[in-house]
């Protein structure tokens, strides 16, 4: 077994993990700040990169400019899912908020494909998709430059956001509108606004996602499936851990491509489907809060 | 103590009571590290109503839990009937004939009141699912006769005009009222009740009162109550345990329990003349 | 006045207990029936028949086994059509490799099948709850349906993995012609839906129910959570797939794995959303919807001259957007605006 080859795979792997990381990171943002599994965060991570795109080609624009455009529109989109969708349902249980948030799926995915057509787009980053010369030359192994800007991009935004929650009065709030809507407006949380912005913000990490993922893929619809993948993510690295997204991801992306490359030619190939879900699926026989989360406990 | 007193005797509300059917000896539970209960023991006998008091955290509710199966202490055993075992399993207690209500009403809030009580008679229930898919002879018959029984509590309990209300609906003292069919449903011998007058105002609180004595006199159940209300407590108990932090710190007769020096600090207090 | 029930009373518990207590709702009932048995074949056309009619009536069974699991026993559940999948290649296999086996007894041997797999996958319930389970459920989805592509013994070695479904043949009567499939349909769907309804409203319903609303004083009170789940998992896994087999046999014609995809579980799941979760009428009024809302849209894009790709991306969107309408307006679906309207005709032509 070729040593070089293995550790391709795996690097490959653990690049596309933070790449699942990136939307995973989007659901443990809204679902720790507001109690809500948001469904649509694959939806909006192909909306922000179809946004940009077709910006860019129906306004003919350079990405420059079309990047501020789409980070408007991300935001405008989270203030009216926060006006139309989250301000009827408050205090609704959860099961009624993520059926609504799948609604809200379809409707973008609908919504996007409306406005700028569904053909498979390229989106170029100024990042080149080339191996980086510094690891070729000295550890003579393959690693794209691009998939390394990938994983700084993520690992910042994790930290930015890790600290958000954790030091800032923002994100006390927001830890407490997860935990009971009620109490929080009780309390006098201007549950609108926080959410307001919260859902502003988790267009933006979509924004970051769609941009790293459209230009690694093509923006397609395609996309939106990344979101069904960041499940198991979560699963492993608990539904309220940034850090743990990550950890998450990382699981996943390397599992999935060894599972695809070692395993798959046993059996006929196209593991790479069901692998992650069947993984998360022991993992949480075996713990089901996930690696990084927290344990629920009820009281009788 | 306990083994060589006669079998029948009259306890301190005049009630005839029985031999003991119930001794817990030396339970101990914890938590990861929070002790809840530390060496306790006590015993319940037929009939009576025993009292558990204490202030809050002191680990009433656990004590109840592990009576009937919900938690397993670490250490001690629960003889029941003569029958030694480490640790009660829900469904075994069930099966046993011990039923609850909870602090914070348990109830089915997606069902009616009619559909709760008629699940307290599902361990009576013999047809099993495919027998009641056709709903034919023996399932249909079952289900009549079960229900026949579920009316019976039903008007024990005056609430025929809410039986096909979904509890969710109601005001928490029926659905209090509802809790106590529902456990009652099930004929048990021994009834744990965990705080059944909890925010009542006075007539709901003597309604219930009645209630629990009507269920002890008439159908002979034994009952072990937590309760606050210490007018309620001393009115109706033949015994009391008191529990403090985990600790047994009083147990007998509600006079006995009153005068205790340990159980006036921790909790009673003294009144101010 | 006409749905008054006054005078209507019931002197014994086996008439209180009964489906449509109400004498109006027994008559609607039997109209119905009538209308559908007799009228229906005689006045429908192929199309409405073919694509109308007979996949609502399948994807009514399918969404009241996804109700039983997740209405009613509170089991989130994304896996519907790997279920419905079981079933169709399992009948396939018992016609194909027992010959002379009767169709309908096919059919109920695909449902066990689907059940064995439900059990199968419906294990880690005891153990996972919420979200947790509907991820899981994923699993079920992907892995099921990937074993039915990759496993060449259940496609009977077919080299394109499409499966022509054999014809459907009882006592030597060919029920090949649309109005005959619809009554077949119509008959297996009317009977395991009275079936369910049995179930539902006796003990084990009320198990199911009592475990999804608190599972711990379910337990308490003597219901066995692991027989409880699981049996909702196989009850509702046999209903799916029966619905699958009969999408394989009466509707498409074929068996393939692709037409049982993840796009079916939600399409089933909205079906009870926007139908009324925990409700045998809801399944049917949400299947009627999803099944008329497509053809609907097409009907008006046709009229405004839409060209399709605009025509389909506005059904992805008032699909999302009704589904978000329904969870503001009725979280409890049309079944329950149903029985609101039946509310104010007991009182009509009173306001109250």
């Amino acid at each position: 077994m070729n040593l070089n080859f293995f550790f391709e795979v795996l690097i490959g792997g653990l690049l596309s993990g933070v790449m699942y990381a990136l939307v995973a990171i989007g659901f443990v943002l809204i679902y720790k700040a507001s109690g809500v599994f948001n469904f649509a965060q694959g939806a909006m991570v192909y909306f922000a990169a179809l946004t940009c795109v077709g910006v860019m080609d129906k306004l003919g624009v350079s990405l420059w400019i079309a990047l501020p455009i789409t980070v408007a529109v991300m935001i405008a989109l989270g203030l009216s899912i926060e006006r139309v969708v989250l301000r009827p349902l408050v205090n609704q249980p959860e099961i009624t908020l993520f059926m609504a948030t799948i609604g809200l799926a379809f409707f973008i995915e609908g919504l996007a494909q409306l406005v700028f057509g569904a053909q498979v787009r390229k989106l170029e980053l100024p990042i080149e998709d080339v191996p980086s010369q510094y690891l070729m030359d000295n550890y003579n192994i393959l690693v794209s430059q691009f998939d390394i800007m990938a994983a700084l991009v993520c690992g910042l935004l994790v930290t930015t956001l890790a600290l958000l929650f954790s030091k800032t009065k923002v994100g006390r709030a927001l830890r407490a509108v997860a935990d009971d809507h009620q109490a929080a407006l009780a309390v006098g949380i201007p549950l609108q606004r926080i959410w307001a912005v919260l859902w502003a913000v988790a267009g933006i990490v979509a924004l970051v996602a769609g941009m790293l993922w459209g230009a690694r893929n093509g923006v397609q619809f395609a996309l939106t499936f990344v979101a069904l993948k960041a499940l198991p993510v979560l699963i492993l690295g608990g539904f309220t851990s940034m850090p743990g997204a990550i950890v998450g991801g990382l699981i996943i992306g390397a599992s999935e491509k060894m599972a695809e490359v070692y395993i798959g030619p046993l059996v006929g190939g196209g593991i790479e489907g069901w692998f992650p879900y069947v993984l998360a699926l022991l993992f949480l026989l075996a713990r089901p809060e996930g690696l990084f989360g927290e344990k629920i406990i009820r009281r009788i | 103590m306990q083994m060589n007193e006669p079998e029948a005797h009259f306890g301190a509300t005049g009630r005839k009571i029985g031999p003991v059917i119930l001794d817990l000896k030396n339970i101990s539970l914890s938590f990861g590290g929070v002790k809840a209960l530390t060496d306790i023991s006590f015993d319940v006998r037929k009939h009576e109503i025993r009292a558990i008091i204490g202030p809050n955290g002191a680990g009433k509710s656990s004590m109840l839990n592990v009576i009937n199966g919900v938690y397993r202490p670490q250490q001690g055993q629960i003889v029941y009937h003569g029958e030694v075992r480490k640790n009660m399993d829900c469904h075994a207690a069930a099966k046993s004939g011990i039923a609850r209500t909870f602090q914070n009403i348990a109830l089915f809030k997606g069902m009616t009141v009619l559909d709760n009580i008629m699940t307290g008679r599902n361990l009576k229930m013999k047809s099993n699912f495919l027998m009641q898919a056709l709903y034919w002879g023996p399932a249909r018959r079952e289900e009549i006769a079960h229900r026949i029984k579920a009316e019976e509590i039903i008007d024990f309990l005056e609430i025929q005009a809410i039986r096909k209300t979904p509890v969710g609906r109601l005001p928490y003292g029926l659905q209090k009222r509802v809790e106590l069919g529902r456990a009652l449903a099930a004929e048990p011998e021994i009834l744990l009740l965990d705080e059944p007058m909890a925010g009542m105002n006075v007539e709901e609180k003597q309604d219930m009162c009645r209630f629990i004595l009507d269920v002890n006199d008439q159908f002979g159940t034994t009952i072990v109550l937590i309760e606050h209300d210490m007018g309620v407590v001393m009115d109706i108990s033949d015994r009391v345990v008191v529990l403090d932090y985990g600790k047994k710190i009083g147990d007998g007769t509600p006079d006995e329990v009153r005068s205790n020096r340990d159980v006036i600090n921790a909790y009673l207090g003294v009144s101010c003349e | 006045m006409f749905y008054r029930e006054a005078g209507q009373f019931k002197t014994s518990y086996q008439a209180d207990g009964q489906i449509f207590p109400i004498l109006q709702d027994r008559l609607a009932l039997m109209v119905l029936l009538a209308v559908a048995i007799v009228v229906v074949p005689l006045v429908a056309s192929p199309y409405a028949l073919s694509a109308i009619l007979i996949p609502f009536l399948i994807f009514s069974l399918a969404a009241l086994g996804l109700n039983i699991l997740t209405g009613y026993a509170g089991q989130l559940s994304l896996g519907t059509a790997a279920f419905m999948a079981v079933g169709a290649f399992a009948s396939y296999n018992f016609i194909l490799r027992i010959p002379g086996l009767p169709v309908l007894v096919a059919f109920v041997l695909g449902g066990l099948s689907a059940a064995l797999v439900g059990i199968a996958f419906g294990l880690p319930s005891l153990r996972i709850r919420g979200f947790y389970l509907a991820a899981a459920t994923l699993a079920t989805q992907f892995f099921v349906v990937w074993c039915l592509t990759k496993i060449p013994y259940l496609t009977n070695y077919s080299s394109s993995g499409v499966i022509t479904a054999q014809p459907i043949v009882i006592l030597g009567y060919a029920f090949d012609t649309p109005d005959r499939k619809y009554l077949l349909v119509l008959a297996v769907v009317a009977v395991m839906a009275l079936l369910a309804k049995n179930m539902i409203r006796s003990n084990v319903g009320r198990s199911w129910m009592a475990v999804r609303d608190m599972d711990v004083a379910a337990e308490v009170i003597g219901f066995r959570l692991m027989r409880t789940k699981l049996l909702a998992f196989a009850v509702s896994s046999f209903y799916c797939g029966v619905a699958g087999a009969l999408y394989a046999y009466a509707y498409l014609g074929t068996v393939e794995p692709e037409a049982y995809n993840l796009d079916l579980s939600f399409r089933i799941l909205f079906m009870i959303i926007i139908g009324g979760v925990g409700s045998v009428l809801g399944s049917f009024l949400g299947a009627a919807f999803i099944v008329l809302l497509p053809v609907l849209l097409n009907v008006v894009a046709h009229s405004l001259a839409l060209p399709t790709s605009v025509a389909s991306n506005l059904e992805l969107m008032v699909f999302g957007a009704l589904i978000i309408f329904f969870l503001i307006v009725e979280p409890h679906g049309l079944a329950r605006l149903w029985q609101i309207g039946k509310e104010k005709l007991r009182l009509w032509p009173f306001p109250h």
